[in-house]
């Protein structure tokens, strides 16, 4: 049988997709939680900080050696780590060790655009905002998040994408990982007909991923301003 | 904690094979950016020719940007098989097109237009005024770009290591698939990884002021 | 030296032209400077010279042969062009950028040092700034490295588009008072456009007016065109001190300097290479009718309010 017939017939099973625990609903569902978590508390954890420290516009220095280290940090690397120091403490490498991970490769993204965002608003507004009477957290509110929204949203687009596809790595340390799961264990078996999950898991990964970068575009044409999305445009 | 975590015995006695995955690990990189380059410049030079082709040209390295290097190897395995130097370097290449893409966009267009027009007026000829004009002032700006490209995919390289190259994610595999985890293997292909990035990025910021002698003066 | 002949340029996508059927004269060793409001089609009128811009109708004549003649890279070696600062290649040091034409030419290095080391002088440039960068230059200097660029290979014709317009006032004037002495030692064609009223009296041998739309208001002497504004529009253009600003143009000592009589001693003293213009300052500021011309120690006679204020 070719390789198409091969795929056409493991799609086509309905085994494929919902097999308690192991079908592809199932593991898309792994892999969405693990992602939604992660990607909240990397939200969680970086955007107070950075906020704060832009409004102030202290911590330059900060701001560059974490989105320095956002980009260096090899994802398998740490992944990896971290769950092999879950398993010395004698933790379940399912849940948390990957969250953990997941987090620190989420946060960079997040706190560098949201950063970025809030000092690159334009001085003789803030001025002007400062001048007409508001109080600093009046400013921060209705000056400078509103017109850093659309850049601070890209900073979460990005955190989740990187997330979402460094979710599927997590299938190299344990059972976890979601639709990793498939693919991880097609790369082991390639010859005994694994290549098959492999490719159908990557296409729904591929799409997943897709999916979410399109979904916080969306996103942002709700929640920003039309006034500062016109400025964006022009 | 880390005096546990980390057998330095077993780092010196493995100097030469950390030496050769670092080799390879380079290799990897450098090509993979190589390629994006030769295929982003051009496609710039094109798209400020014809400015239509800016949104599908974007949108086409941004949804290759947003395909997991995971996936993207995983597919290509089928077509390319699992040994083909291909199979990791295009999916590396291809991630890398679209901020090599955007940054050089952003230097050629950094180029004032009374600029051009003084350079065509003094007489210059297109392709004289492209390369003695144009190439040096976008320079900058494509190198920063080729700086972020190049620490981005050493961390993607070790993701190759599942393909059964890798460089110095090699070693990380290594380290959890023993039947005791090894944590020294997984430090020493992180930790390398990390080092690298830094060395190339610190390399690059040397090209980057070289090549813009008038950039740091003018600024002083 | 320079002629246009019935010139019209409309853009692409535009159906009112930006030029239409000017024609102008330029002599050699003329300024000429083209003045208007924005919208007027006096830079694009400039940039037909040297080809920037291609006209859709009419002939264009450099020293009597056709632009279009030549191929346009030669065409344009050939004419020195220049524009405010940002026209000077950032990444080039000063050396390199007025050197440019030559080196395009195919001149050797060794002329093209010597040249670029003598219109450096000429400029009133110090030669230790050669070796830096446009980016570390006040913004006189600049633009007097990029009138010596423009200078370099030696062009029978100059064109200057808006040159002065990134510098303060005072610079702006003392680089106006240098473009004349080094007219004066050059004697190049110039064309040279600007929306500062003051700067093409100041500057031009002949005003060329034109109005948005592309047209010729009126080609006259400075003088003239203070004096005798061809319509309202001219008239709107130079504003209402007209009188005023026409007496800038003319020296004390062109009047008729009356006998030095009696009670002399007592009146105000005046170059007698003022303005007649700084003459009526100063006659105001002393609140007298008269003032001593004088040339050094040497009294020149007797200058009178209302010599000034006559009309004349």
């Amino acid at each position: 049988m070719s390789f198409w017939d091969r795929f056409v017939e493991w799609a086509t099973t309905a085994e494929t997709w919902t097999a308690p625990g192991d079908g592809l609903l199932a593991l898309l569902a792994e892999h969405l939680r693990l992602a939604g978590v992660a990607l909240l508390l990397s939200a969680l954890i970086a955007l107070p900080p950075a906020v704060w420290l832009a409004h102030r516009r202290r911590g330059r220095v900060v701001a560059t050696v974490v989105a320095n280290a956002g980009r260096a940090i090899p994802s398998l690397g740490i992944l990896v780590l971290v769950a092999v120091l879950a398993i010395e403490q004698g933790f379940s490498t399912r849940f948390w060790p990957l969250i953990v991970a997941l987090v620190v490769l989420g946060v960079p993204p997040i706190f560098t655009n949201a950063y970025t965002a809030i000092t690159a608003v334009d001085p003789m507004v803030l001025e002007a905002a400062r001048a007409q009477g508001r109080t600093e957290r009046q400013v921060l509110r209705e000056v400078e998040l509103p017109l850093g929204l659309p850049l601070l949203i890209d900073g979460l687009r990005l955190a989740a994408v990187q997330i979402v596809a460094t979710t599927a790595l997590g299938a190299v340390v344990g059972p976890t990982g979601g639709l990793g799961r498939p693919i991880v264990r097609g790369f082991a078996s390639l010859r005994g007909g694994g290549d098959v999950e492999l490719v159908g898991a990557s296409i729904l990964v591929a799409l997943l991923s897709l999916l979410v970068d399109r979904g916080t575009t969306l996103l942002t044409r709700v929640v920003v301003p039309p006034g500062v999305r016109r400025l964006q445009a022009g | 904690m880390l005096a546990q975590l980390v057998r330095w015995s077993w780092i010196g006695d493995n100097l030469d094979d950390i030496g050769v995955a670092t080799v390879e690990h380079l290799q990897l990189t450098v090509l993979s950016v190589l390629l994006g380059l030769v295929v982003a410049v051009p496609l710039a030079v094109l798209v400020r020719r014809r400015r239509w082709l800016e949104g599908p040209v974007s949108g086409i390295a941004g949804v290759l940007y947003t395909v997991p290097s995971l996936a993207a190897f995983a597919l290509l395995v089928p077509v390319l098989g699992l040994t083909s130097l291909w199979t990791p370097v295009l999916p590396l290449a291809t991630y890398s097109l679209l901020i090599l893409l955007r940054n050089t966009l952003t230097g050629l267009d950094s180029v004032p237009e009374q600029l051009r027009e003084a350079a065509d007026a003094m007489g210059y000829r297109p392709l004289r005024r492209f390369l003695e004009v144009e190439v040096p002032l976008a320079l900058p700006a494509v190198v920063a770009g080729v700086r972020v490209a190049t620490v981005t995919n050493v961390g993607l390289v070790t993701v190759t290591a599942l393909l059964g190259r890798g460089g110095l994610g090699a070693f990380i595999l290594d380290g959890i698939r023993r039947s005791i985890p090894f944590p020294t293997s997984i430090i020493v292909g992180t930790v390398g990884a990390i080092l690298l990035a830094i060395a190339l990025d610190l390399a690059l910021l040397w090209l980057q002021r070289a090549i813009a002698p008038w950039q740091r003066r003018a600024a002083a | 030296m320079i002629s246009l002949e019935h010139v019209g340029v409309t853009y692409p996508g535009t159906s009112s032209p930006a030029v239409d059927d000017l024609s102008l004269e330029v002599a050699e060793g003329e300024i000429v400077v083209l003045v208007g409001p924005s919208g007027c089609g006096k830079t694009t009128t400039l940039k037909t010279i040297n080809r920037l811009v291609e006209p859709t109708s009419g002939t264009i004549r450099v020293d009597g042969t056709d632009v279009t003649a030549v191929p346009v890279h030669e065409l344009r070696r050939g004419i020195g062009y220049v524009v405010q600062s940002s026209g000077l290649l950032p990444h080039r040091t000063v050396r390199q950028n007025v050197g440019t034409v030559p080196r395009l030419l195919g001149w050797d290095a060794g002329r093209i040092s010597d040249r670029v080391e003598e219109l450096v002088e000429l400029m009133g440039l110090e030669a230790e700034l050669l070796a830096r960068y446009p980016g570390e230059l006040s913004g006189g200097q600049q633009q007097r490295v990029g009138v010596a660029r423009a200078l370099a290979a030696d062009p029978p014709v100059l064109l200057m588009d808006e040159p002065f317009g990134a510098v303060d006032p005072i610079v702006r004037a003392r680089l106006q008072d240098e473009l004349l002495d080094l007219q004066a030692r050059v004697a190049k064609t110039i064309v040279l456009v600007t929306h500062d009223v003051d700067e093409a009296v100041r500057l031009a041998d002949r005003v060329a007016v034109l109005r948005v739309g592309g047209t010729l208001a009126q080609v006259a002497s400075p003088d003239e065109l203070l004096q005798h504004p061809a319509d309202d529009f001219v008239a709107d253009l130079l504003g209402g001190d007209r009188t005023l600003r026409r007496l800038a143009l003319h020296r004390v000592d062109e009047l008729d300097l009356g006998p030095v009589g009696p009670g002399a001693d007592g009146l105000p003293r005046i170059p007698c290479d003022a303005t007649q213009r700084g003459a009526v300052d100063a006659l105001v500021a002393a609140g007298t009718d008269r003032a001593v011309v004088v040339e050094g120690d040497e009294v020149r006679g007797i200058v009178a309010l209302e010599q000034l204020t006559g009309g004349r």
